[in-house]
């Protein structure tokens, strides 16, 4: 579904190469977990997959369902299916909420050729995918995530997600700044998305998140690399023993 | 009698001179108004059209920018069709032919009352309206020159009306009108100033707004993307009134717009919100003066500019704090979102205070759309040019926002959506 090959990115304006060969597969059904130390590139990664300009690809490809993404647009990407939780969602005053929600999914049925939904259909999908994940219709008032909690934030984008209905989610430290109950929450949320024809690239640091959003293969991002796959084992290991031995075993 | 040592004229200013000197033969008025006529267009021949080198026109270098006069559709092709900006408003109606079309007379709203300007140009009570300030005031000087219409808006004391009065003056070729508007003690009123369509134009208004009165006045200007128009407001407001001015400018070639507001009773009020969407290759220039001239005075001026494509704005505010103008409290603020390499927006806030114990500030911002917010409505899906319209229409939302009157959010909101799905 998402094969990534030989990848090499820098940052656009001062050239610094952040991905450095990354090699990558993702099978349909899928969730595979990408984990590794700060400042490793798994929010770069995440980004470049969405297609973000800050970074150039120079080398390798990335191929979505067995073609090239790399001249598409970030909302090209959207449409086709890819979908990013951001690890930090912005901030937009002036955007309300709602607004916000039904533009976007309007805007990805306009690109597979659907109708736009009905106002009452689209209050509809939004309250009940709401409701699921404690979201007051009172925080969807507010403009797009101002003022909402780390919490919040996290929860608005599985909501987003829900509505969107990818077919592959690249969540991005989405357990960060998340306590128990919320993990619960937003695990919940991703786990009745789970399906055969839906993958996730679950970026985490820890291994806790995988107690509930059970990955079936487990990566190992260092220095811009994946130095390291493994099953679901390897995320226990990691998170008794550090990355030390495996970064050592990999130099 | 011309004092003045002739001077060689530029292509735009011979055309201007030409244009009034074959409009002279069928402009109304008795002899008093004649003679404004005539002063004015003398003015302009000895003085010229105002340079850079004029501070009050440094930005706006009129001189040079009028190259010529803009045609429009032509004379007879009529005045556009010219909706009410909200549903239901009483429309007084002008085009080219100098004559002011009341709708609905019989219907009048109560305590409303409006006339044509025609008898006063003709009895001569117009000529107070076609003042020329100095010789570099070309607005006034094109004005007195050549208005042959515009209409008078008596709104009674304690008249509360609910309908608002919308002036439109609709230009296909040559429009220039001259409006006299006075809202009287604790009257409420909404009143809607449009122009529109091409050629060249010219609105004066002289509005009086007396003690208690509560006053929106739009004033919206969307001519077609050559013509140029020169306007200009001016505002006395009395005690314990209050006067919210919102200013529109989505439209015209070469636009000067000058708004002169004269605070002149004790606590009361004047907001300024102006949205500029300037694109293609437009020049808007919006230069204003807000008068505090008594104490406990207060006035905020918010300005949201768009600027795209090669469009130029100048936004020049000055607020004036007399020295009795004491405990004034003003604020201006002026925002630009640009959106292209090409387009700039000058912004030029002044405040001339010699009061001691007020409260005025002013700041003015120019920045471009927010990337990490256009990535993040991009990477949900939205497109790129909606997304960005998005983001404009957040920028500019602020100004709107807190409008109370529901229609008029709703209609601006219009004149917004459908600049931004032209542009
Ligand atoms: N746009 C950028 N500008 C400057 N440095 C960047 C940029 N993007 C990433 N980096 C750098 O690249 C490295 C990887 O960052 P990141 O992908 O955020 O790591 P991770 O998400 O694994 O913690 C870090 O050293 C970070 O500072
Ligand atoms: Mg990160």
């Amino acid at each position: 579904m998402l094969e990534i090959r030989n990848l090499h990115a820098r940052i656009a304006e001062d050239g610094t190469e952040i991905i450095r060969g990354l090699d990558l597969h993702v099978k349909p059904g899928e969730v595979a977990a990408i984990m590794g130390p700060n400042g490793s590139g798994k929010s770069t990664l995440s980004y470049i997959i969405a297609g973000r300009d800050d970074y150039e690809v120079t080398e390798g490809d990335i191929l979505w369902n067995g073609e090239s993404i790399l001249e598409m647009d970030v909302a090209e990407r959207a449409a086709s299916g890819i979908f990013l939780a951001f690890q930090y969602p912005m901030e937009i005053p002036g955007v309300a909420t709602m607004e916000f929600l039904k533009v976007s999914m309007n805007a990805q049925r306009k690109a597979r050729g659907l109708d736009p939904m009905k106002t009452p259909d689209f209050i509809r999908v939004v309250k009940e995918n709401a409701a699921k994940l404690n979201i007051s219709m009172d925080m969807l008032k507010r403009p797009l995530n101002v003022g909402f909690s780390g919490g919040e934030k996290k929860r608005a984008e599985i909501l987003q997600m829900q509505l969107l209905q990818p077919l592959m989610a690249v969540m991005d430290e989405t357990d960060s700044g998340l306590d128990i109950d919320a993990l619960k929450v937003v695990a919940d949320g991703v786990n009745a998305l789970r399906g055969p024809d839906r993958a996730f690239l679950v970026i985490t640091h820890y291994q806790r998140l995988l107690d509930y959003i059970v990955p079936d293969t487990v990566h190992v991002l260092y220095k811009g690399r994946i130095i390291h796959s493994g099953t679901r084992e390897l995320a226990l290991h990691l998170e008794e023993n550090g990355y030390a031995d495996i970064i050592a075993k990999a130099a | 009698m011309n004092m003045h040592v002739p001077r060689i004229h530029t292509a735009g200013e011979k055309a201007l001179i030409a244009a009034i000197e074959a409009a002279r033969a069928t402009l109304p008025g008795n002899g008093d108004v004649m003679q404004r006529r005539d002063e004015a267009a003398g003015l302009l021949r000895a003085a010229g059209l105002p340079s850079r080198k004029v501070e009050a026109w440094h930005y706006t270098d009129l001189r040079n920018l009028l190259r010529g006069i803009p045609v429009g559709a032509g004379a007879g092709a009529g005045a556009g069709a010219s909706e009410a900006l909200i549903d239901g408003a009483l429309m007084l109606r002008a085009g080219d032919d100098g004559v002011g079309r009341l709708d609905d007379v019989a219907d009048m709203p109560e305590g409303v009352a409006v006339a044509s300007m025609a008898s006063a140009f003709a009895s001569g009570a117009a000529a107070p309206l076609l003042a020329v300030a100095s010789d570099h005031d070309a607005v006034g000087m094109v004005s007195a020159a050549m208005a042959s219409t515009g209409f008078e808006v008596l709104v009674a004391a304690g008249a509360q009306v609910a309908r608002p009065i919308q002036l439109d003056f609709a230009a296909s070729a040559a429009l220039h009108a001259v409006n006299r508007i006075n809202i009287g003690a604790g009257a409420k009123a909404m009143l809607i100033e449009r122009a529109h369509g091409g050629g060249m134009s010219s609105l004066v208004t002289w509005l009086s707004v007396a003690d208690g009165a509560d006053v929106t006045f739009v004033l919206l200007q969307d001519a077609a993307d050559d013509a140029l128009h020169f306007g200009r407001l001016v505002i006395e407001i009395g005690a314990q009134a209050k006067v919210l001015l919102l200013a529109v400018n989505s439209g015209g070639g070469l636009v000067r717009r000058e708004i002169d507001v004269a605070v002149n009773g004790e606590h009361s009020d004047f907001k300024l919100r102006g949205m500029n969407l300037l694109s293609g290759r437009r020049h808007v220039d919006v230069t204003m003066v807000v008068r505090h001239r008594v104490e406990h005075t207060t006035s905020t001026e918010l300005l949201r500019n768009v600027v795209t494509g090669e469009g130029r704005g100048v936004f020049q505010g000055q607020i004036r704090v007399a020295a009795e103008a004491q405990k004034t409290d003003a604020r201006m603020a002026c925002n630009t979102l640009l959106l292209s390499d090409e387009g700039e927006f000058l912004a030029k806030p002044e405040l001339e205070i010699f009061a001691d114990d007020v409260a005025c500030g002013h700041g003015a911002t120019v920045a471009e759309i927010n990337r990490d917010h256009l990535f993040y409505l991009m990477a949900r899906g939205v497109p790129e040019a909606e997304a960005k319209a998005l983001l404009v229409r957040a920028f500019v939302s602020e100004l709107l926002d807190d409008l109370e009157d529901e229609a008029l959010h709703d209609a601006l909101n219009d004149v917004l959506s459908s600049w931004l799905a032209t542009h």
